[in-house]
């Protein structure tokens, strides 16, 4: 809290209080350092879920080579979406989740459902203090045979469904995702589903680039991959010879 | 042995003429007066031991678990009152995770150890909290020190140990484990000393059955943990085997 008292004031003993200006408190508003999309989707044997490895700085592409994609358990993924340092918050909270579960030794760990559910309590117990953990995530993780992935976002909405995005992911990824999916979709499928996605949103999210990271969570455990980039294809007409920039329709 | 402190003894911020705090010493009899506890620093790890006496047949084995894992890389045993010391280690978790929120590694086992111990030293200082009435041992690993351990006595004190012994019969035990080669002892050799000198300790004609709980980190994996039920009962019986085959060649 800023309390701002008029220079006159600072000189006399006593201070009016009807002469104090204080600031409204603020919290951030808007966020600085942004991860793009993040793209998940269920199968059969597990869930796959993708994010590149940028953080923008507005329309700067500041840092280039940074895992979006998150280790929970052994059996639970999280890849996050949006300001950074959030991201980072909700990883150390996490953290300190697994290490009382550690201590605590009765075998007991975070579900992937509970550690869902934990995240969508969190950011909606930030967001009603209106001083939100500026974040969209995808959980996914794999137990008892079963698959589950889930998104929560800054407002703490959470949900589940077979095939999830964020941010742009959203518009170019998930007519995608669903058209490809099916109950009987395995990961290595999944893989090429997300990677298919990626191309695209590589091709027409200005915040994106050609770097990505896969992470899966199966019966065998959690794995990320090393980033790695993808193959594009340049070479459109569209692309080589864009039309009159009068005409918008670039679709 | 036992002095009466008459007068003197009402509040733990009373001292002696003699110089003492007789409620910091009584609450050092409350932690004698537990099963034995033991420490062992190896050349590969740390290993707690605790001879916890069964009160009752009714009791579930594995709870009301005197050894405790603090972090990933530390570990703390009891030895005297079990909630005292469970305070202690949910203490301890905290101090471990404030360290790791700020400095993003794990807490050196010396600074945890100084903490606990000040903290167990700031209850002596005032009327209205008492002294915790338990010792309790810190086993850490740690990337420079290598293996570490520690005992905490009611007033504070703390030094840092190759091998410890606290509770019933710690005299006893102390001479076994001086006759131990710390340099060379590995925290499976050191399984099976602990549960012999726990086994000696123990009489079996006086004494309740006990239930012996081991803990311990070791270098190869560098992650604490609980030794297995299964892996306890052998030395046990390794251990009893031993004791009767002595007894036989005597």
């Amino acid at each position: 809290m800023q309390l701002r008292i008029p220079s006159a004031a600072v000189k006399a003993q006593y201070v009016d209080p009807t002469q104090v200006v204080v600031d409204p408190v603020r919290h951030t508003t808007s966020p600085l350092v942004t991860g793009g999309s993040v793209v998940g989707i269920r199968c059969c044997d597990g869930v796959v879920i993708a994010a590149d490895t940028l953080a923008s700085y507005g329309s700067m592409a500041r840092f280039q080579n940074l895992s979006r994609l998150v280790k929970v358990t052994d059996n639970c993924l999280l890849g996050g979406g949006g300001e950074i340092s959030d991201f980072q918050e909700i990883q150390r909270l996490l953290e300190n989740l697994i290490t009382k579960d550690f201590c605590f030794n009765d075998e007991h760990t975070q579900s992937p459902r509970s550690v869902h559910q934990y995240l969508g309590r969190v950011l909606y117990a930030q967001r009603s203090r209106l001083n939100p953990l500026w974040n969209s995530l995808l959980v996914g993780g794999y137990t008892a045979g079963q698959s589950f992935l889930g998104m929560v976002d800054l407002y703490g909405t959470t949900f589940e469904s077979e095939v999830l995005a964020t941010g742009f992911g959203v518009l170019l990824g998930l007519p995608l995702l669903r058209k490809a999916y099916r109950p009987d979709l395995t990961v290595q499928e999944g893989i090429k589903v997300v990677e298919d996605v990626y191309r695209v949103l590589f091709y027409r999210d200005a915040r994106s680039i050609n770097r990505i990271q896969v992470a899966t969570a199966t019966e065998a455990g959690v794995t990320i991959s090393e980033p790695y980039s993808l193959e594009t294809k340049w070479d459109f007409k569209g692309f080589v010879n864009p039309r009159s920039p009068y005409d918008e329709s670039t679709w | 042995m036992a002095s009466i402190g008459t007068g003197y003894d009402l509040s733990a911020t009373t001292f002696s003429p003699d110089g003492r705090v007789f409620q910091v010493e009584y609450a050092q009899k409350a932690a004698d007066n537990s099963g034995l506890t033991l420490g062992v620093c190896c050349k590969d790890g740390v290993v707690l031991a605790v001879e916890k006496i069964l009160l009752s047949k009714m009791l579930l084995k594995e709870s009301g678990r005197r050894v405790h894992l603090i972090d990933q890389h530390a570990i703390l045993a009891v030895a005297g009152m079990g909630p005292d010391g469970r305070q202690l280690a949910t203490r301890a978790r905290q101090e471990c995770e404030q360290y790791r929120n700020i400095f993003r590694a794990p807490m050196p086992g010396h600074l945890l150890a100084e903490r606990i111990a000040g903290y167990v030293h700031v209850h002596s200082l005032y009327w209205h909290v008492r002294p915790f009435g338990c010792t309790v041992m810190i086993g850490a690993l740690e990337e420079k020190q290598g293996p570490a351990l520690y005992m905490i006595d009611p007033s504070g004190t703390f030094y840092r140990y190759y091998g410890c012994a606290a509770g019933k019969g710690k005299q006893g035990a102390k001479t076994g484990l001086e006759k131990l080669d710390f340099r060379q002892l590995s925290c499976d050799d050191a399984l099976l000393e602990l549960a012999k000198l726990i086994n000696e300790a123990h009489d079996e004609s006086k004494d309740k059955p006990y239930e012996m709980e081991m803990i311990w980190i070791k270098s190869d994996t560098g992650k604490a943990s609980l030794v297995p039920p299964n892996l306890i009962e052998t030395v046990r019986q390794r251990a009893e085997q031993i004791a009767r085959e002595e007894e036989m060649a005597d």
